[in-house]
């Protein structure tokens, strides 16, 4: 068989046609494999849908009971069979839940990682290699200029920002599904233990984590405190929210924002960031390089992101490689700076 | 190096003065000497070392990258040193924090993460030795004696060694590209903090110290006594003035001061004495007191008295004071030629005397001090200074009328480069800062038109939340009737009540977004007209309506007026007209000089 037959771009999305399914399709489809709950992989309405118990619970969270026709959950390392193609999710370290999935059929095996990095992040499972003949990657790093570096030397920037403006207020944008989570928790494994104030748009995400065995708090809510409170505090907000009117609750606030994109000037300088934080929940360039060569993979499909420098690499080491220009991700996470979002 | 480089990174996003001088002080309380001493050097651009040349710097990156990612990453970043700092392959070698165990990914060990397979990309500058992350102290020593020979290998080493952050910064010192957004005074203020000093004490002492300065931050610590300053020139801290407000004239007595000029140059203190072996040390400091010495050897060299002068510096030609617009052009050379000193003659217009020889006139009374000075100036007998004249009257009423039309009241040809008058209380001593009520600086009455609101954009820092930058336009004929022309831009003028009323309806009458710009409506009988004051007008190619303002700012928001009884562009060429003719107010460019910004 040949690797187009098994799994090939749509309009729809990456599908399988012998096995009946699609992953992370852009529109809603009879099955869906989904490898983790971000809005651009994770969308409603498909008639069944598979997926690690995370990557529902989060669904659900966001889209209600009915989000889709049925459901079934799956853990990591079990293999399902669909028409005679077996699919095996495994750990992708993007945030909690997330999965590669792995689809073998006739001795071929593809994984489609979805997002993914090979960085350390206690809130969810490391990244695990899956040894194949086709690997499916995303390119969202995908520069020799994106080296993210050690994410707690980013948080301990934060901290000692804080101990030089402790009568400033804090305020960290970082993207709600994981990235919020993953930066509390290296700001605990700093060592600071005072409560974290939060935005409401990200307190039933966090406190889902928390029903997950992953301890993040305590907490308090930025909805209702006084300004006096917020002096000297840590508040984490979605990116959207530091240039918004909402804002202007906090004392003379350092705007921080953690993402990949921070690695650029022109990028943190074009979101008024003052404190930028280099903190990626994507693999950046070494890592996507590295990732690649591991995998044994002969042929590479690059999904969505920076696709012209990783396809090149990929060429310079005889590796066939080819972005499949699939519409509708990076629409979430990693995709945006929190340019112009501002409501009222 | 990395920390230092942390801290330059920082400052380059911190708008806030305060919070800039808080996080030197931070950097200089936490590290050792003598690192944080040629940190300070570089802050107060005390350091010097012949730089290394971007070609220099491509050449290392094109031997370790592959063109086609370089040229990618270039295209994307935008800036060669950060493009550089960014892709250089240096060594794996990051040491793994205790909390991550590793910012490579090394995850609890139940399956191996393909880190383990990351290219230990090859030691770029070989030789096998392990890269340290080089100091400061490190670079500036070992740039000052390297030969050029060596320079590239050098270079290499020190990029292994360094992280992102690091990198960048190195890259910005060597090639001298480095612009910190900080002054030298503010650097001095920084230091001052470490102990209970001013920014004057350390000012005082400055021009005795080298770097990297240990007897400075022994004093300011409290472990030394303060430095004797052996420098026989030093900058003694400048006395400015407050703007006057027209109420501030009914409780004024026109008796108790003197009026001078107001001169559009650059204030400068021009100071003169010998050393311990009698040999003659000349400099001329800007207002701050920075050693501005070497853009103005003509005037530098020429100095003979024994004293400290202050005064503006002008651009003189056949005895006649050239306008700001004219100095400009010899500021925005880089090399001072024999042909541009030649063709910018620089002049020194005196106004107050501060030491005359070893003795301090700083405590006597400006009267009695303007008595000395012109005594001075006229025993000096140098054809390069001169006395800057007073402006005589008796009323506030004959001095508005003195300052509205200057050519007539005494400053006859040079009337166009006065910007006002300056007031000085005849017994006010000569104190270092902004003290109130001594000095009062009353510029002409800035130019005005009504312009309406088309763009508008985010600020910065503390008004990130705010639409706080506006471009207005002016009406101009053309082939589909009468369209907006954009004549400018404001970022301030208002109150903070006001800038919440532009804010509010910004973001109720966008019609477009670009990024952080918003298109805000702006139709004959929909929109937001200013009333815009600025200080000067030019001709100007690089703007669409052939024009540039000086120093514009929003003077009052008309939201009575409807945007089709705005002004159209035809007042404005007509102002431009009058200006060029030399009949009206100044005549300056449209650049906005710091010295606009604060004087
Ligand atoms: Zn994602
Ligand atoms: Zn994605």
């Amino acid at each position: 068989m040949r690797p187009d037959q098994l799994l090939a771009p749509t309009p729809s999305g990456l599908c399988c046609k012998p096995g009946g399914f699609y992953i992370d399709p852009v529109r809603a489809v009879d099955r869906a494999l989904i490898t983790h709950g971000h809005s651009d992989h994770a969308r409603p309405g498909h008639g069944s849908v598979l997926a690690t118990q995370e990557t529902l619970d989060m669904m659900r969270l966001r889209y209600g009971e009915n989000f889709a026709g049925s459901t079934q959950a799956i853990r990591y390392g079990e293999t399902v069979t669909l028409d005679g193609v077996t699919a095996t999710f495994r750990p992708a370290g993007h945030v909690l839940g997330s999965a590669q999935i792995a689809v073998e059929s006739g001795g071929l095996r593809i994984v489609a990682s979805g997002d993914y990095k090979d960085a350390y992040d206690p809130t969810c499972a490391p990244f695990e290699l899956v040894k194949c003949d086709v690997f499916i990657t995303e390119a969202t790093f995908g520069l020799p200029v994106f080296r993210h570096g050690d994410a707690a030397h980013e948080v301990a920037k934060l901290l000692h920002s804080v101990s030089v403006f402790p009568e400033r207020a804090h305020l960290v944008g970082a993207y709600s599904l994981g990235k919020a989570q993953r930066v509390i928790a290296l700001i605990r494994q700093a060592g600071y233990d005072k409560p974290i104030y939060l935005h409401g748009a990200m307190e039933k995400i966090t406190y889902y984590y928390e029903s997950r065995g992953i301890p993040l708090g305590p907490f308090l809510p930025v909805r209702g405190a006084a300004k006096t409170d917020l002096a000297g505090s840590i508040a984490l907000c979605p990116p959207s929210a530091l240039n918004d009117v909402w804002a202007r609750r906090f004392p003379d606030p350092v705007t921080a924002f953690a993402s990949g994109w921070m690695r650029v000037r022109a990028r943190a300088r074009q979101g008024g960031i003052q404190l930028p934080l280099v903190v990626s929940d994507h693999a950046d360039w070494d890592g996507l390089t590295a990732t690649i060569a591991a995998t044994g993979a002969s042929e590479v499909w690059v999904t969505h992101g920076q696709e012209d420098a990783l396809v090149h690499w990929c060429q310079m080491r005889q590796l066939k490689a080819r972005p499949l220009a699939i519409v509708g991700y990076g629409d979430e996470d990693e995709g945006a700076t929190p340019a112009d979002e501002a409501t009222e | 190096m990395n920390r230092f480089a942390e801290l330059l990174d920082r400052l380059a996003y911190e708008p806030a003065r305060n919070n800039k001088l808080r996080l030197i002080t931070d950097y200089l309380r936490a590290t050792p000497d003598p690192e944080r001493g040629w940190a300070l050097a570089a802050l107060t651009g005390a350091l010097s070392f012949r730089h290394a040349k971007p070609a220099l710097i491509r050449t290392l990156i094109a031997e370790r990258t592959d063109p086609v990612l370089f040229a990618l990453s270039y295209d994307y970043v935008g800036d060669l040193s950060e493009t550089v700092a960014l892709m250089w392959p240096a060594p794996a070698r990051r040491v793994p924090s205790p909390a991550s165990g590793g910012g490579l990914g090394r995850g609890p060990a139940t399956a191996p993460p393909p880190d383990e397979l990351r290219s230990s990309t090859s030691p770029a500058s070989g030789r096998g030795e392990e890269a340290k992350a080089p100091t400061l102290t490190d670079v500036v020593e070992t740039l000052s004696s390297l030969g050029k020979a060596e320079l590239p290998a050098q270079l290499a080493r020190w990029l292994d060694g360094l992280d992102e952050t690091g990198r960048w910064a190195l890259l910005k010192l060597v090639t001298g590209g480095l612009r910190i957004g900080v002054s030298a005074r503010l650097a001095k203020t920084a230091a001052a903090a470490l102990g209970e000093h001013t920014a004057q004490d350390v000012e005082l002492v400055w021009p005795g110290l080298a770097p990297p300065y240990l007897e400075l931050f022994a004093w300011l610590e409290g472990r030394a006594e303060r430095p004797v300053t052996t420098d026989p020139s030093p900058f003694r801290p400048a006395m400015l003035s407050h703007a006057i407000e027209e109420s501030d004239f009914s409780t004024l007595d026109p008796a108790e001061f003197t009026a001078e000029w107001k001169w559009d140059g650059i204030r400068v203190q021009a100071v003169s004495g010998r050393d311990e072996d009698g040999t003659r040390v000349s400099r001329l400091y800007s207002r701050t007191g920075e050693d501005i010495s070497k853009s103005f050897p003509d005037l530098a060299d020429a100095l003979q008295h024994d004293g400290a002068l202050d005064g503006e510096l002008l651009i003189v030609r056949d005895g006649r004071v050239q306008t700001f617009n004219v100095l400009q052009q010899r500021l925005n050379r880089k090399a001072v030629t024999a042909k541009l000193i030649a063709e910018f003659p620089v002049h020194l217009r005196a106004y107050d005397l501060l030491h005359d020889g070893e003795q301090d006139l700083r405590e006597l009374g400006f009267a009695e001090r303007r008595e000395k000075l012109a005594a001075f100036i006229s025993k000096l007998n140098d054809p390069r200074i001169d006395l800057s004249p007073l402006v005589p009257f008796d009323t506030w009423d004959a001095l508005t009328a003195a300052r509205a039309d200057p050519a007539s009241a005494g400053a006859g040809e040079d009337a166009a480069a006065v910007e006002g008058v300056m007031l000085k209380r005849r017994d006010a001593p000569y104190v270092p800062g902004r003290p109130k009520g001594l000095w009062w600086k009353w510029k002409r009455d800035p130019l005005i038109v009504d312009a309406v609101l088309m763009y508008a954009q985010r600020g910065h820092g503390k008004r990130s939340s705010y639409y706080s930058d506006y471009t207005f336009g002016v009406w101009k004929s053309g082939p589909d009737g009468d369209q907006l022309t954009p004549v400018g831009k404001a970022y301030f003028g208002f109150t903070d009540e006001e800038l919440l009323k532009i804010d509010r309806f910004v973001r109720h009458n966008t019609v477009e977004r670009f990024g952080p710009v918003r298109e805000v409506v702006h139709e004959p009988d929909q929109g937001l007209v200013f009333e815009v004051a600025f200080e000067g007008l030019q001709r100007s190619t690089r703007h669409k309506s052939g024009l540039a303002m000086r120093f514009p700012r929003i003077s009052r928001l008309r939201f009575d007026k409807p945007p089709r009884d705005a002004d159209r562009i035809e007042t404005l060429e007509r102002m431009l007209d009058r200006i060029e003719a030399g009949r009206a107010t100044t005549v300056a460019p449209a650049i906005e000089s710091p010295k606009a910004v604060v004087s």
